[in-house]
């Protein structure tokens, strides 16, 4: 298994609870001081800089018009890590290029970082939360099919070398596709996506070779995801995926006592309690299926995954291995129960940081986790063969 | 005992794309376009119009059994449908009634021909850009929460019928999103209009009523008559106490105003 530090780069110091009404997209940057940010800014970098010298590797995202998250580019970052860091894996998880107005200059920025940290990128594909919308204008109707005519021309234009192409799709358009560089990881850096509750979503990315992740989700819903994968590739005759085509997010926090690191657990939830977002930009029309948005306008549904499981608290994000906290050997019991229980799973980010953590409080968790967790499991789950789209078996490649 | 008249319901394919439409009452064609909530198939006052009307209320494929085609990407592709509607039907003289969106869309009909059509009455019509960049004509009914947005669209929040949707069966709950699926896909981005058509204002080359709710907050009063300037032969009416919809929020007013406008165009084609 692999290990991941995450950090969501979140502006802690906002108003009093009842003086604003969302942390995304409405709240005024006046609320954001750039003394402390640029110091916020640097503090998170160090954690990565930190996690690549505890043999950790690096997981990047971006938001936008957002509290909760300052990477307004999650290309920012990860261009950084490319330099300061010497080993680590540097994914970012990820590019939102459903979003993005134009695909291939991504597919130009991740060669180059792939190049600059010699092959050390994994680049993830995002359709993004539903919030981004209304920071990109992009209609929410069209987000799935452009997630993936973009993540098929990206790939496409890194793995062409005879000069340009012609792409005249349904949402994109480009008369000359010649990308330079090409990328350092041959054909290509490893591809993620991530997902809720779309199965065949999940599917196609696994199908694809590329590698499909879950954050924060409740241990019955993400072992019903990865089976349903595993499942639906065993009715399509392909080869059984192996456990690093899964990923999982947690929030994680690891103490030399119980007590310490319960403490330090409630500072990382700290990003759950205070992602408060209005209803309404979470279900904007068309970016659920039909039938989840009939619910959210006749009040049959009314808040996100994240506010359903915020309403149960730390004992209930526990059992259900959304928080994983505690002293080493009680966090390793907690990883290899959960590999257990999801039929397996071959990377494991860890959100060791939100809020108003300083760095000492971070580094001493992330230290633990490295030193004393990750030792114990690195071994667990299988690992691909190959590269690329899995097998038929029988030895055809999927389509 | 007044019997109200007989509606007559039926699919139509054009071109493709599967129409369904209600067609009621005898005399001169009257199509009638609906707003994106879609408030207008049964208006009180159809009853009265359909005494000298046969009306014709085409829905928008997602506000019913059909949904929208992928090929449907805008109101002016819609606008093609319901012209191919016109020649289909072989109607003639047409008065066009368009609510909201409805407008929008007769007056992307009107721009590519008025061969069929007389005259048109648009009510809280969206569709044209008149303001600069950094002016917001058209509020954005996605970004603020749902009282908000009733604020902005009704004088008297009270009415607006969609106050309370937690009766919703799961079926009709369904034709609901499926219909603001449509409209999400349709206006999202231009939001509510097509940056070409002010240019195209000029074809509109027959009368048209322009009416305003003269509390309207999605769009208000200014772009009505800016809109009714805009065209050959346009005319404004505000109506006072009502939003953006002021044919459910002062019926009566409302139906007084369109008379009068049909009655001083009766002579028209």
């Amino acid at each position: 298994m692999d290990f991941y530090h995450f950090t969501e780069f979140a502006w802690p110091h906002l108003p009093p609870d009842d003086e604003f009404t969302s942390a995304r997209l409405n709240l005024p940057s006046s609320v954001y001081d750039p003394k402390r940010g640029a110091d916020l800014y640097n503090m998170c970098l160090d954690q990565y800089v930190l996690a690549d010298e505890l043999g950790l590797n690096c997981m990047v995202n971006e938001h936008h018009q957002t509290a909760t998250c300052l990477n307004s580019s999650g290309t920012v970052p990860l261009s950084i890590l490319a330099r300061q860091t010497k080993n680590a894996r540097i994914l970012i998880l990820g590019n939102p290029v459903a979003n993005l107005a134009d695909p291939i200059r991504c597919a130009e920025e991740m060669a180059m970082i792939d190049n600059i940290s010699y092959g050390r990128l994994d680049c993830g594909f995002v359709r993004g939360v539903p919030y981004e919308l209304f920071a990109s204008n992009r209609n929410p109707t069209e987000t799935s099919e452009r997630l993936w005519e973009s993540i098929d021309l990206i790939q496409k234009a890194w793995t062409t070398h005879d000069g340009p192409f012609n792409y005249e799709g349904k949402w994109i358009h480009k008369r000359q596709v010649n990308v330079w560089p090409r990328p350092y990881q041959q054909p290509h850096p490893p591809v993620w996506t991530t997902g809720g509750s779309d199965l065949a979503h999940a599917c196609r990315t696994v199908a694809r070779g590329f590698t499909f992740a879950m954050f924060l989700t409740p241990v019955d819903r993400l072992s019903q995801m990865f089976k349903g994968v595993r499942s639906w590739c065993k009715g399509q005759g392909l080869q059984r995926p192996a456990d690093d085509k899964f990923a999982f997010m947690p929030l994680v926090a690891v103490g030399e006592t119980e007590k310490e690191a319960r403490e330090v657990i409630e500072r990382v939830f700290w990003y759950v309690v205070n992602n408060k977002a209005e209803p309404q930009h979470r279900a904007p029309p068309g970016y659920v299926e039909t039938s989840l948005y009939a619910d959210f306008l006749s009040g049959r549904f009314t808040g996100g995954r994240t506010d359903a499981i915020r309403k149960q608290g730390m004992e209930y994000f526990r059992e259900n291995h959304v928080a994983i906290y505690g002293t080493p050997e009680n966090v390793v019991g907690q990883i290899n129960a959960l590999h257990r229980k999801t039929g397996g799973f071959g990377h494991l980010i860890a959100m060791l940081h939100a809020g108003d953590m300083d760095f000492d409080v971070t580094a001493k968790s992330m230290t633990l986790f490295a030193e004393k967790v990750a030792p114990h499991l690195k071994d667990l789950g299988t690992v691909s063969r190959n590269f690329g789209p899995l097998r038929k078996l029988g030895g055809k490649k999927a389509a | 005992m007044k019997t109200p008249p007989k509606i007559i319901s039926e699919t139509l394919k054009l071109a493709g794309t599967s129409v369904e439409l209600e067609r009621r009452g005898k005399g001169r064609s009257l199509l009638l376009l609906h707003s994106e909530d879609g408030f207008e198939f049964d208006l009180p006052l159809l009853d009265n119009l359909a005494k000298k009307f046969e009306i014709v209320i085409p829905r928008m494929p997602g506000f019913g059994k059909p949904s929208l085609p992928n090929y449907l990407n805008s109101i002016d592709d819609i606008s093609y449908v319901w012209l191919d509607l016109l020649d289909r039907l072989d109607l003639t003289g047409v008065t066009v009634l368009g609510f909201s969106v409805g407008g929008w869309l007769a007056l992307e009909m009107a721009s590519k021909s008025t061969s069929r059509i007389a005259r048109m009455a648009l009510v809280g019509s969206v569709g044209v850009k008149f303001g600069g960049a950094y002016d917001r004509d058209i509020e954005d009914i996605y970004f603020h929460n749902a009282g908000a947005v009733r604020g902005l669209r009704f004088a008297d929040p009270d009415k607006d019928p969609h106050l309370d949707l937690t009766d919703l069966s799961k079926r009709q709950a369904m034709t609901l999103a499926s219909s603001r699926e449509a409209i999400a896909k349709i206006c999202w981005e231009p939001y509510f209009h097509n940056p070409s058509l002010r240019n195209r204002l000029h074809r509109v080359d027959v009368p048209v009523q322009v009416v305003w709710g003269a509390k309207d907050g999605m769009t208000a009063p200014n772009y009505g008559r800016a809109l009714a300037k805009a065209l050959p032969d346009g005319r404004f009416v505000s109506i006072p106490k009502a939003g953006h919809f002021p044919h459910i929020e002062q019926s009566d007013q409302f139906a007084a105003a369109l008379i009068n406008f049909l009655e001083d165009t009766k002579g028209a084609r």
